[in-house]
């Protein structure tokens, strides 16, 4: 859909044109006229235009820019999607400790391979108890300790439940990875590598060379910024971000579709359905009933908006401890 | 005994008055090196803002380091000056008035580079201002902003205050200074001569900016302990952390106070002014509030290792008998108890060459323990390390924070020093009236017919 040279462009915006009304529904946003600017000459050639709050007018074709991705403002990110209330389970009997879940996190987010936002972790709660696999996100917390205590608001809690950092607005004074409980929040000490995975696996630039971004879009336009709270930038605090990009166009987060096992399931509390990789769509409440549900250190306070079931009769080895001596 | 205290009180106008413009022993070659050091210090600030915070030795799990350890440290020394300027003249403490522009400048010159501290450890300082634009009310960093901004001004008017009467009476007395000096002082002297009311309006103003210090002082103390005791982490989240940092720092202060005190009665020949009293009278000071600080850390720690709860006990393992042990044991034995026994003898306490080593180990154990109550805690999340990357999971400070850090040191030196050119170092016209009305010995004033130890005159004509 990339429109190089101005004749393409010409040929689909007249396409755009008759299916501007579908185009619309179908998430496509085609409008935004910039501004009448006389040191840029027009084509000639006049279109019509349907704006999105529904608004007819003439354009210059040449003045039309194309938007690709579903366009979300700055405050629209801030509030999050309404009516939604995200929320994730872990299933701990299904984990075999993969790290999938790690790799494709990394790879929708353009990530180094040791910087895990989502962590696979061996635990061992007592000498003689069984040692399990603990698959770790951000928990999304209703109460969230990290929120509290920015100076800036530039990690804040949406109404749809996701916890989420504006890296424009974050001055780097890192109080929010000193006051989380569980480690999530890691920080750009330097500048940060953006990895192409689909190019060549493990084929990382500097992320300042880089010019090619997800979905091609022009970070300084603020009209209509996507979703993305997850590019790196250096000095700013990061961590897993439910990929409310994908929320938004009604998709899976990456870690539950890179899940081996179906391990992952998500979905949203108000419809009380969460889903998995295979598909499956279940009952939230009936699922927490009957594998006894629970959360991380409930103890806390904090609320998470991730759960765990139990990691009982398990269908994949244990993880050997031997290998991971815990703490320091 | 009348007329002899008045000549007395006109040798302490004259001796005080002579120290303005004195230079301080080898002044140029210590405010060269104080300099050299300080901007190679910026240098590497620069370095560090060009590459990222990466060239430090801090990464995710300990995500505070040397900086966050040397803010704790440079607030808590400035809480000396609310300590000498308030609660010394709430207990009528005749033997304080030496002491009370030293206090003041030692607590201004930390408390400007307190507020410096948090600035190198931003990812993005050039987006400070965003804490005005977007300041959020919730976050213990706006508390401590508006704590460190609100006793900034204070300690400044309460340094300016009682400078005032010194700058008229250098308006009217030196000579041979230069014309900058000259209009200098007769603008900050803001036209005073001394009348009944002006007088009467000045010591109103002095008590009340006396009461209001000391809770910004606490306050401000106290907030940037609740930048860690409002974490749920094991080892921070503790209600005792307000009173520990509150008394550590009065502790430290003390002692810093000992110390700058020692470097100036030497610096400038103020050996009349800064006497065996003073010293022997902080040493006891300094005595309690090690005794106490020690009764707060037996608090601290005691508790928790009674009962050992899981991640406190791998929390004091790690500190006590682990990676931490001899920072940790020094800090207890040589930092406290070792002090504490020598300032219990008198000898010590009134001896200025021996109060000087004790209070440096007090002061070095001081900032050693900031370091302590930062570090190891951070190595101690709930959620085990697992797998770090290499230097994840352990924390030395890199030369380039080594670098700042020092130029934060020797700055806050610095600014003494250079607060000291046009002001004089103690205050004249309170030694003075103090003088007057209680005599020498009630002051801590020794010697005063001994002239090997007078300042030189240079500035002043009768």
């Amino acid at each position: 859909m990339k429109a190089e040279d101005n004749n393409s462009r010409r040929n689909f915006l007249r396409m755009g044109m008759i299916t501007t009304a579908t185009a619309a529904v179908a998430g496509i946003g085609l409008s935004k006229v910039l501004s009448k600017d006389k040191a840029e000459k027009g084509s000639g050639e006049e279109v019509k235009v349907l704006s999105a709050d529904g608004k007819v007018f003439v354009a210059d074709s040449s003045h039309l820019k194309l938007k690709t991705h579903t366009p979300v403002t700055n405050a629209e990110s801030r509030i999050g999607i309404p009516g939604k209330k995200f929320v994730m389970v872990i299933d701990l009997a299904k984990c075999e400790g993969c790290g999938k879940c790690t790799i494709a996190c990394n790879k929708m987010h353009h990530l180094p391979k040791q910087r895990e936002w989502i962590k696979v972790l061996e635990m061992q709660d007592s000498h003689d108890s069984a040692p399990y696999w603990f698959v770790k996100p951000c928990f999304h917390c209703d109460n969230p300790p990290c929120t509290k205590v920015c100076p800036v608001d530039a990690t804040f809690k949406r109404e749809d439940g996701i916890v989420a950092i504006d890296n424009e607005r974050c001055i780097g004074c890192r109080f929010c990875m000193a006051a989380c409980p569980y480690s999530a929040r890691v920080f750009n000490w330097s500048e940060p590598m953006w990895v192409e995975y689909s190019a060549k696996q493990g084929d990382t630039t500097s992320k300042s060379t880089c010019c090619s971004k997800i979905e091609d879009v022009d970070p300084t336009d603020n009209d209509a910024p996507p979703e993305r709270f997850f590019e790196s930038k250096k000095g700013c605090v990061e961590k897993c971000d439910f990929c409310p990009h994908m929320a938004r166009e009604g998709k899976l987060p990456c870690c539950v579709t890179g899940c081996g096992k179906d391990a992952i399931y998500f979905g949203d509390q108000n419809e009380d359905a969460v889903t998995n990789k295979s598909g499956q769509t279940v009952s939230l409440s009936q699922l927490l009933e009957d594998k006894a549900g629970y959360r991380f250190m409930e103890e806390l306070g904090t609320k998470p908006r991730v759960y765990y079931l139990p990691p009982v009769n398990r269908q994949f080895p244990k993880p050997d401890m031997k290998n991971s001596e815990s703490k320091s | 005994m009348e007329h002899n205290n008045q000549k007395l009180v006109e040798q302490v106008e004259r001796e005080l008055l002579s120290t303005i413009g004195q230079k301080y022993k080898n002044e140029r070659f210590w405010i060269g090196l104080l300099t050299v050091i300080s901007l190679f210090g910026v240098g590497a600030w620069i370095y560090q803002l060009k590459r990222g915070l990466g060239v430090t030795g801090m990464r995710d799990y300990v995500s505070w380091g040397l900086y966050i350890a040397l803010l704790f440290f440079f607030v808590g020394i400035s809480l000396i000056g609310a300590l000498v300027s308030s609660v010394l003249r709430f207990t009528g403490t005749k033997w304080r008035y030496p002491l009370l522009r030293i206090a003041e400048a030692v607590t201004l010159s930390a408390i400007l580079f307190a507020g410096v501290m948090p600035v190198l450890d931003m990812g993005h300082p050039e987006r400070l201002y965003y804490l005005v634009t977007n300041g959020r009310i919730q976050s213990p960093i706006l508390w401590d902003v508006l704590a460190i901004a609100t006793y900034f001004t204070g300690s400044l008017i309460y340094f300016y205050l009682p400078l005032v009467p010194d700058l008229a009476l250098m308006r009217d007395k030196l000579t041979g200074i230069s014309k900058f000096r000259v209009w200098l002082n007769k603008f900050m002297a803001i036209n005073w001569t001394g009348t009944p009311l002006q007088h009467k309006l000045l010591k109103r103003a002095m008590g009340i900016i006396s009461v209001v210090i000391l809770p910004c002082a606490i306050s401000v103390h106290t907030i940037s302990a609740w930048l860690i005791a409002m974490t749920m982490r094991t080892g921070w989240n503790t209600s005792i952390m307000g009173p520990y940092f509150v008394f550590g720092a009065l502790m430290a202060g003390c002692a810093m106070m000992i110390l700058v005190m020692a470097l100036l009665r030497n610096g400038y020949r103020l050996q009349h002014y800064l006497g065996h009293t003073h010293f022997d009278k902080l040493g006891m000071l300094l005595l309690a509030l090690t005794a106490f600080y020690l009764y707060l850390n037996i608090n601290k720690y005691g508790v928790p290792a009674y009962n050992m709860e899981k991640d406190e006990k791998e929390f004091l393992d790690d500190l006590m008998f682990g990676r931490y042990k001899i920072p940790f044991w020094f800090v207890q034995i040589g930092g406290l108890v070792i002090p504490i026994i020598l300032l219990s003898f008198k000898k010590i306490r009134s001896s200025i060459r021996y109060i000087v080593p004790v209070a440096a180990l007090v002061m070095v154990g001081a900032i050693v323990n900031r370091y302590l109550i930062v570090v190891p805690n951070m190595l101690h999340p709930f959620v085990p390390i697992q797998h770090p990357l290499p230097g994840y999971d352990s924390y030395n400070p890199t030369w380039i924070e080594w670098a700042i850090s020092t130029a934060g040191f020797t700055g806050f030196i610095l600014f003494i020093i250079l607060l000291f050119k046009p002001f004089p170092v103690i205050t004249i016209w309170e030694t003075m009236e103090s003088v007057e009305k209680n005599g020498v010995d009630e002051v801590g004033l020794e010697y005063m017919s001994n002239q090997k130890y007078a300042p030189r005159y240079e500035n002043y004509e009768n």
